[in-house]
């Protein structure tokens, strides 16, 4: 009854059996020799100095959050616009075009929002 | 948990040897170690004419990602140092390959002050390649020998591995 | 404009003759070599006299283009060569220093291409340049023990634990011959 997600099932056992197949072979075969200096961290030959964990701008949260909420939107339209000659069969046209467009002016308004705020420009160039 | 330390001492291994060392040899990434006149041969026997990506060889920047380390060039003390750093960071199993009269023997400046006299001073070479610079050809060569070297190690033997070599 | 050797010598004798005159007890000797003739400034007035040759419109000697150290037996020498872009002319001068201790003011201030210049010499002399903003090492290793290219330099056997010898097996199958 379900047999339209055997496909998606195949792929997973798939995906998920390949990557265990690969991590097990290391595990196996693999020779494991960690010492002191191995382990230290990589800096092209100098021994390391300073923290590896250093303060890094404040830009990239906010690139990856506007990322992440425009990214949230278009995961939703796209199942509306797979089914949508089904709707317009269905003579539902406006109504889904309607909702969709509600839908889209309202984080739009959020994109304008961001714009004037100048947070899509990598250097703010805010005049003084 | 390897299964290196938890068979016993009487479990041979033949094929899987043969696999393994297959699958070793026909994957060799190399760290681009070019420090002098050498490097330009090593690029070039990267390059088109004579190949060495057709031996599965390809070059890699960082010392994490690489299996071979082809010292190709003039070693000086102060580089000695950081180059054996980089020898440790590499993953195992690693090998390396001297490139060239300085790098296997100090070469032409083997007198100065400032030269170490050959790169097995500090790590452990596999294959040396002589010459000054050597030829693509020849830098090609090395490698199949590396890679016939390689044939003939064994998965499950009980060596530390380097590791335990001083610094 | 000096192009040609004879006209170089003759403009690089004028500056010096006019450094002589300014300065009248540091300019220690004037050379009269047939080819890039030399000028010997005291060491502790080396400043003040780098300092007319780039300053009077006359000389205006804006690059230092070379310079570098030298090791007599008795004595060393630091030599600098500089040059006028403006006039296409050059001028050499050389300090004597002591062997032990050698110790020279700086000209970083009035070219920065002397910083490392300066470093260099110090790495591989020994000579001390006071004021020096960042008088360190340059191409040796920073713990490198003693002053290479000095006439008495003994290298050391062994550096962080790697031997500077490398035995030859040719040198001993001769001496088997022999």
């Amino acid at each position: 009854m379900y047999f339209q997600f055997g496909v998606p099932l195949a792929l997973t056992v798939i995906g998920i059996g390949f990557l265990a197949a690969m991590f097990g072979l290391q595990k196996i075969l693999a020779p494991q020799n960690p010492y002191e200096r191995k382990l230290i961290p990589y800096e092209c030959g100098e021994p390391p100095t300073g923290r590896a964990w250093i303060n890094f701008n404040v830009r990239f949260y906010l690139i990856a959050l506007i990322f992440v909420v425009f990214e949230v939107e278009v995961a939703f339209v796209y199942p509306v616009a797979a089914a949508y000659l089904d709707w317009v069969k269905r003579g539902q046209r406006l109504y889904v075009m309607s909702e969709v467009l509600i839908f889209l002016s309202i984080l739009f308004v959020g994109l304008i929002y961001v714009w004037v705020k100048h947070d899509l420009e990598w250097v703010k160039n805010v005049p003084e | 948990m390897p299964l290196l330390n938890t068979l016993p001492d009487y479990v041979l291994t033949t094929k899987t040897d043969e696999l393994i060392n297959w699958m070793r040899k026909s994957s060799i990434w190399y760290m681009l170690f070019g420090l002098a006149c050498c490097a330009i041969e090593l690029m070039h026997t990267g390059g088109p004419r004579a190949d060495l990506d057709r031996f599965g060889a390809a070059p890699r920047a960082s010392a994490r990602q690489s299996d071979l380390m082809i010292v190709a060039g003039t070693l000086t003390l102060k580089m000695a140092l950081r180059t054996r750093l980089l020898f440790d960071q590499m993953p195992d199993p690693k090998y390396a390959i001297s490139m060239g009269s300085c790098a296997s023997c100090g070469g032409l400046f083997q007198l100065a002050y400032s030269v170490c006299d050959g790169v097995d001073k500090i790590l452990p070479v596999d294959v040396y390649v002589p010459g000054c610079p050597p030829r693509p050809e020849a830098l090609t060569e090395g490698l199949l020998k590396l890679q016939e070297k390689m044939m003939t190690e064994r998965w499950l033997s009980k060596e530390p591995g380097n590791g335990s070599v001083a610094a | 404009m000096a192009r040609w050797p004879p006209d170089a010598r003759v403009d690089a004798l004028s500056i010096y003759a006019k450094a002589a005159d300014r300065f009248a007890g540091k300019v220690l000797e004037v050379s009269d070599a047939k080819l890039d003739p030399w000028m010997v400034v005291e060491p502790a007035a080396i400043v003040e006299v780098c300092g007319f040759l780039k300053d009077d419109p006359a000389t205006a000697m804006d690059c230092l283009s070379n310079q570098s150290g030298v090791d007599y037996r008795d004595r060393i020498e630091v030599v600098y060569h500089l040059f006028s872009y403006r006039h296409r002319h050059s001028a050499i001068l050389k300090v004597k220093l002591p062997r032990d201790n050698p110790s020279v003011p700086t000209l970083e201030e009035l070219w920065k291409s002397a910083n490392w210049m300066e470093r260099e010499i110090f790495d591989l002399l020994g000579v001390n340049f006071e004021h020096h903003s960042d008088l360190r090492r340059l191409l040796m290793p920073e713990d490198w023990p003693g002053y290479p290219l000095r006439k008495d330099f003994v290298e050391p056997l062994e550096y962080h634990g790697i031997s500077t010898t490398r035995e030859s097996p040719i040198i001993r199958l001769d001496a088997k011959k022999k």
